[in-house]
């Protein structure tokens, strides 16, 4: 039986990775801001199959309050198989380019506070000496465009973060997902018109699930995202800042 | 965002909105039917769009199927408590394994609960079980001032009953309770008996009636003495067989169909096979769940067969007295028009419920699906004559253009059901393309 911590758990595609991971049994332990959520996401994961299922509140800017909580999933958990980290926004680029508080605090749920996170996880997982930590990032820190430079740049981070945590933890039987989502329909992109390019979060968690189990390093998910963004990387930037992305 | 209901007719503009929570319906609908400034939007709630017309068609549309949480289940009776965006499909997946299954369910298993309860659907057993909303204990909905209140058939009934069947237009249905069925096997018995005519076909169902399940495939253009020639099929859940839950489905019809590949020979040539795959009188085969209930599941978006132009389900029932003379007259005017149906399907219904606008009374029912031309809805318009002629009426979920006049003349509820729609506020807000034309 898996052990699984998920952080961020009323994101949508947190939601669907839940649920496969309670239809397999897993013992799992939620954290989100919202309660009400938490306790609704709670009912379900339990009533699909998880074989135990504890929430815990959980303001991912409130820095300081990360260890404690931190250090109760694992006492909730004991051992940790899985940890996955989906809590994010999707900022409003024209707000974050009038106001540096826009910016910072964007910044801030979107990339350090994933990295506090990590910094105490990675300690935690690297003790215990086993077991997989994925992130969702998203294709959008491949590169940055002006349409939405401040997410990326924050997703960004977290991805070259994330390839040292795996470097430095490779050796002690801790793997590390990257996993870069394109564009899903979610709550969070309720307000985008969707075209062909759109996938459902069940389809991203089906991904998670099966690159946590075969240890993949980068996930693009779907698939076709690793064309589209190897295209998108090797754009020389003398046409690439000429473009309207 | 331009939407249609499964027969692809009418397409309309909409705004859509989603809604993740039962919080999340409650300040959207408090949001615009508090909004002074613009006059109320039209709105409907809508599920997986399974409904074939207009009902869950509107400019303004609330979007449920991510309303889909498990919020309470008891193994020991089957009691189950969900969000109303729950699939059908969802519930079989996670509890057929467990041993259980769905008191009642449509052809398709592709629809919501809330869908289930506000089109009030039947199945292949409604002549013993009745309806799904016969089996719902309580429901929750979100009124048009976006207060959440529960109804049942003690607690509120008059908003319970107009609620079941009432096309989504009393509120958004946001919770339902129901009770699950006990099963031993994913699979079910089934009987097929093979008869010469409609007289024949009547008896059958009449004889069989203790049968759990059961449904007609009709041969729509047979004419003379093999008029209303049949496949019946008779089921009952076995005890032999594994508790395995449907697979996804691998078929897909990726874009729409050129509308010349459904012609009078086509179906012609298709009702003569499928009458003929049956050699025997009679046969007794086990079968899983998904091909009894669920033919058509298997086929993603079989509704684009019938072209960009659509199709229509005509479904009707008839008074048991009027029965066999009056599937008679309409079997005739169909095989007279040349204008087949794939499926014709053929069912008895036992006794109606309390509901306000529930379809199913005690008579026969019949569903044929025509694709969608110019004259269609003229002849479709002496077909409505002869079922008000034998006091029979249409299904509203199938429904795309019948008229006003013969929606009120064949369900003398309305006046009560809009009565209750006044008296919860829903008639100022909650509207769809369908209950404009019928004047609801």
């Amino acid at each position: 039986m898996k052990n699984i911590l998920v952080i961020g758990a009323t994101s949508a595609i947190a939601k669907q990775t839940i649920r496969l991971y309670a239809k397999q049994g897993a013992n799992l332990h939620l954290m989100a801001r919202d309660e009400e959520k938490l306790q609704t996401l709670a009912q379900d994961a339990s009533i699909r199959g998880a074989a135990s299922v504890t929430v815990q509140k959980l303001e991912v800017n409130d820095f300081d309050e990360h260890e404690k909580l931190i250090d109760n999933a694992f006492e909730k958990l004991m051992s940790v198989d899985v940890v996955l980290i989906a809590h994010g926004s999707l900022p409003d680029q024209q707000a974050c380019q009038q106001h540096v508080s826009t910016t910072l605090r964007e910044m801030n749920t979107n990339g350090l506070s994933t990295i506090s996170l990590l910094t105490l996880l990675a300690n935690k997982m690297e003790n215990q000496g086993k077991g997989t930590i994925a992130v969702i990032t998203s294709v959008a820190g491949d590169r940055g465009r002006q349409s939405n430079y401040v997410y990326g740049a924050a997703k960004g981070m977290l991805s070259i973060f994330l390839q040292g945590l795996r470097n430095r933890l490779f050796k002690k039987g801790v793997h590390v997902v990257d996993i870069k989502p394109g564009f899903v329909d979610t709550p969070m992109t309720a307000d985008f018109p969707k075209g062909a390019l759109w996938a459902k979060p069940e389809t991203i968690a089906a991904s998670i699930v099966k690159a946590v189990e075969k240890k993949t390093n980068t996930l693009y998910t779907p698939w076709f995202w690793m064309g589209i963004m190897l295209i998108i990387r090797n754009i020389p930037e003398f046409i690439f800042k000429k473009m309207k992305l | 965002m331009q939407i249609s209901g499964w027969g692809q007719y009418p397409i309309v503009d909409a705004t859509i909105s989603q809604a993740h929570s039962k919080r999340k319906v409650s300040e959207l609908l408090q949001t615009w039917t508090t909004d002074e400034e613009s006059n109320p939007p039209q709105l409907i709630a809508r599920g997986l769009g399974r409904s074939y017309g207009d009902s869950a068609l509107a400019p303004h549309v609330l979007q449920t199927h991510h309303l889909n949480h498990f919020v309470e289940f008891n193994p020991m009776t089957g009691d189950i408590t969900c969000s109303a965006g729950i699939s059908f499909a969802e519930i079989l997946e996670l509890f057929v394994p467990r041993g259980w299954f769905l008191p009642v369910t449509p052809g398709t298993k592709f629809v919501t609960v809330g869908g289930a309860i506000a089109s009030d659907v039947h199945g292949k057993n409604h002549h013993i079980d009745g309806c799904f909303s016969q089996h719902v204990s309580s429901l929750q909905i979100a009124l048009a001032t976006g207060e959440i209140v529960s109804c049942s058939p003690s607690e509120k009934p008059e908003l319970f009953h107009a609620t079941c069947g009432g096309m989504g237009l009393t509120g958004v249905i946001v919770q339902a309770s129901f009770r699950l069925i006990a099963i031993e096997s994913a699979f079910i018995s089934e009987q097929t008996f093979k008869t010469a005519n409609l007289k024949e076909t009547l008896e059958l169902f009449e004889e069989h009636e203790p049968s759990t399940y059961s449904v007609a495939w009709i041969d729509c253009l047979a004419t003379g003495d093999k008029l209303g020639r049949s496949l019946l099929m008779l089921g009952e859940h076995t005890s032999s067989g594994e508790l395995q839950a449907h697979k996804d489905r691998k078929l897909n019809v990726p874009v729409n169909m050129p509308s010349l590949l459904l012609n009078p020979y086509s179906i012609q040539a298709f009702n003569t096979l499928y009458y003929h795959k049956q050699t025997q009188q009679h046969s007794i085969r086990d079968v899983h769940y998904e091909p009894f209930f669920y033919p058509l599941d298997g086929i993603q978006n079989w509704n684009r067969l019938y072209g960009k132009k659509g199709f229509t389900q005509y479904q009707f029932v008839l008074p048991k007295s009027a029965g066999l003379e009056g599937m008679t007259r309409i079997l005739q005017e169909i095989a007279k028009s040349k204008r087949g149906s794939f499926l014709a399907v053929l069912k008895a219904f036992g006794k109606g419920n309390d509901n306000l606008l529930s379809f199913p009374t005690e008579g026969y029912t019949l569903a044929l699906d025509f694709k969608i031309d110019d004259k269609l809805f003229s002849f479709l318009d002496e077909l409505d004559r002869i079922v008000l002629d034998y006091g029979g009426r249409l299904y509203l979920t199938k429904d795309v253009r019948m008229s006003e006049a013969t929606f009120k003349q064949s369900y003398p509820n309305w006046e009560q059901f809009q009565a209750v729609r006044h008296q919860y506020g829903a008639d100022q807000h909650f509207h769809s393309l369908q209950s404009k034309r019928l004047g609801l």
